[in-house]
């Protein structure tokens, strides 16, 4: 009678009946790339409690003096600051303006719906650098160099595909039939939308969401050209604390950002997975 | 049904269709004044030589040029080896994730969420830590007795592609998870009780029907690649310049917006290229869930 390890190894893994033995590969490949996906980020964690100004891992001596720095700089926080009310502000913007596009395109058979979903995610075609001197040339005109209002502008634009392509490709997988049951029976499109079709799509439009966050968050070469001093983003900052000099500071900081945005994502996936229909 | 009723219901009809796509507007307003303008505005401003006159003198440039093509080489070859890269290790990744029961599979997609919440500057910086000449390979490597001399892994090529690789793997992972969730396994289960090999099902049932999926993530990561500017300008040690590092210095240092556009807008006219020939290759309008 074989051991239960070995019998694990013989049963089925998957639909395609393929034994857990014959794809152990597969598991150790995956588990590589988690792995080379991690390490990194889980890297900075630890090095920036590191008492020395030099690269250095595991650290030998522990400190908070990064924490320090980085919360008693006026600069910093500031930079902070610009980066959060942008990046909240751009969600604001392109998840509404998303939605109503996805859901548009999806339901009129206009023709010229596919030409305007080309048209739509252009900012993703386009290079950023071109788009940032773009932007830059034009503020240049138009004074929105240096605006917050400008800034997310350019972030919106910038984030709106990949919304817009999650979105979408969730209202794809949803049975429109649905809303028109709802319509059949009286309900206004608004409403049917609102109460039947919203909340099944509403993990998409959740990613969509976060992924503007994301997108306008993680900026730099727009934000390098357009926004400077007092509205400078945090990765700007960031960029050319880099360039200079090697700051255990943006190990402080960006530990900060990690804990912000993990407990976005916890949020994120409690409102988008709960009462999602055919779960307990 | 009297004619008169036909013609009326086919106007209600076609003005719904009209209402429903002005919903879009918005969004296309936005994309217009921010994207299409200002690029247009550039292109028109590439058109013109030092003097103001208008000339082709910007593009002649570039032809001339040697230092010219091979930025747009290194261009290509950049990321064409990082979306390898990426596909190589995606594919297998989603593959796993998507297969895995809902709660570990969300842990698994944390992982893969992870480095997407992280800035791609703190990133950039922790390759350098990693893979720098007194990194912690190098440290590590040489205290095992691997290897005697500190390996190359930074400020080159090497570095760059794994820097990058890194930063596209979830642009890669996200929406071939997606698209491989939505698979339907009583395809796959079907093969299998109609005697297909598991390796049969997987090639001739399941891999086909990711395909929609793979050609989104490697689209995407592809026309990041070409774009892309502070990974390879950090870990890239100078030896590798992209086109938006030569633009970025044309505007910043010389404040050179004729040069800079003309770079621009080749580099947009090779993008476009290149999505068009993904599109007419792989539907690529299909695979991104185009209206209509």
């Amino acid at each position: 009678m074989p051991r239960p390890a070995l019998n694990w190894l013989a049963r089925p893994a998957s639909d395609t009946q393929i034994t857990h033995r014959g794809r152990l590969w597969l598991y150790f490949l995956a588990g590589a790339v988690i792995v080379f996906l991690v390490i990194p980020t889980l890297i900075v964690i630890p090095m920036s409690f590191s008492a020395s100004q030099y690269l250095e891992f595991p650290p030998r001596e522990w400190s908070s003096r990064w924490y320090d720095n980085y919360f008693n700089s006026r600069e910093w926080m500031n930079a902070t600051w610009v980066s959060v009310r942008a990046a909240l502000l751009t969600v604001l913007v392109v998840t509404p303006i998303a939605t109503m596009a996805a859901y548009g395109l999806a339901v009129s058979r206009v023709k010229a719906a596919r030409w305007l979903f080309l048209l739509l995610i252009t900012p993703m075609m386009v290079p950023v650098i071109l788009v940032a001197i773009g932007v830059f040339f034009a503020y240049t005109h138009l004074r929105l160099n240096n605006t917050m209002l400008g800034l997310v502008l350019a972030h919106s634009a910038l984030a709106l595909p990949m919304s817009l392509i999650v979105i979408a490709a969730g209202l794809k997988s949803y049975d429109m039939n649905q809303e028109l049951v709802a319509r059949s029976l009286g309900a206004p499109r608004l409403l049917a939308f609102l109460v039947i079709t919203l909340p099944q799509i509403r993990f998409s439009v959740i990613t969509g969401a976060l992924l503007a966050f994301i997108v306008s968050f993680d900026e730099v070469i727009v934000a390098l050209f357009i926004s400077g001093r007092d509205m400078s983003t945090i990765t700007r900052s960031m960029f050319l604390a880099l360039r200079d000099q090697i700051d255990p500071t943006i190990a402080a900081i960006s530990t900060v950002m990690i804990i912000i945005t993990s407990a976005a994502l916890v949020i994120a996936q409690v409102f988008g997975k709960s009462k999602e229909p055919g779960e307990e | 049904m009297t004619a008169l009723h036909a013609a009326e219901l086919r106007r209600d009809e076609a003005r719904e269709k009209w209402m429903l796509f002005g919903l879009a507007a918005p969004a296309a307003a936005l994309v217009v004044a921010v994207i299409i303008v200002p690029v247009g505005w550039l292109f028109w401003l590439s058109l013109f030589n030092d003097a103001g006159e208008l000339s082709a003198d910007n593009y002649a440039r570039m032809l001339a040029s040697k230092s010219y093509t091979r930025i747009f080489t290194t261009t290509f070859k950049v990321s064409l080896l990082t979306t390898a890269l990426c596909v190589l290790l995606g594919y297998p990744l989603a593959y796993f994730l998507a297969q895995l029961p809902r709660r570990w599979a969300a842990l698994g997609m944390m992982a893969v969420l992870l480095p997407f919440w992280t800035s791609l500057l703190v990133r950039t910086y922790a390759w350098l830590v990693v893979l720098q000449r007194k990194g912690l390979i190098n440290q590590w490597g040489m205290e095992l007795g691997l290897w005697d001399a500190p390996l190359r892994l930074a400020h080159n090529l090497n570095g760059t592609l794994i820097g990058m690789a890194h930063i596209m793997l979830p642009f890669l992972v996200l929406p071939l998870y997606a698209a491989m969730k939505a698979i339907d396994a009583d395809y796959i289960r079907a093969a299998a009780n109609l005697g297909a090999a598991p390796a049969s099902a997987f090639r001739h049932v399941f891999f086909p029907l990711s395909l929609p999926g793979l050609f989104a993530g490697v689209t995407i990561v592809f026309v990041l690649c070409l774009g892309f500017f502070v990974t390879p300008a950090v870990l890239g040690g100078g030896k590798v310049i992209m086109v938006s590092m030569k633009i970025e210095t044309l505007v910043d240092l010389f404040f050179n917006f004729g040069t800079a556009s003309a770079l621009g807008v080749v580099l947009l006219a090779l993008t476009l290229l290149v999505l068009f020939a993904a599109h007419k290759l792989l539907r690529l309008d299909k695979v991104l869930g185009g209206g209509a």
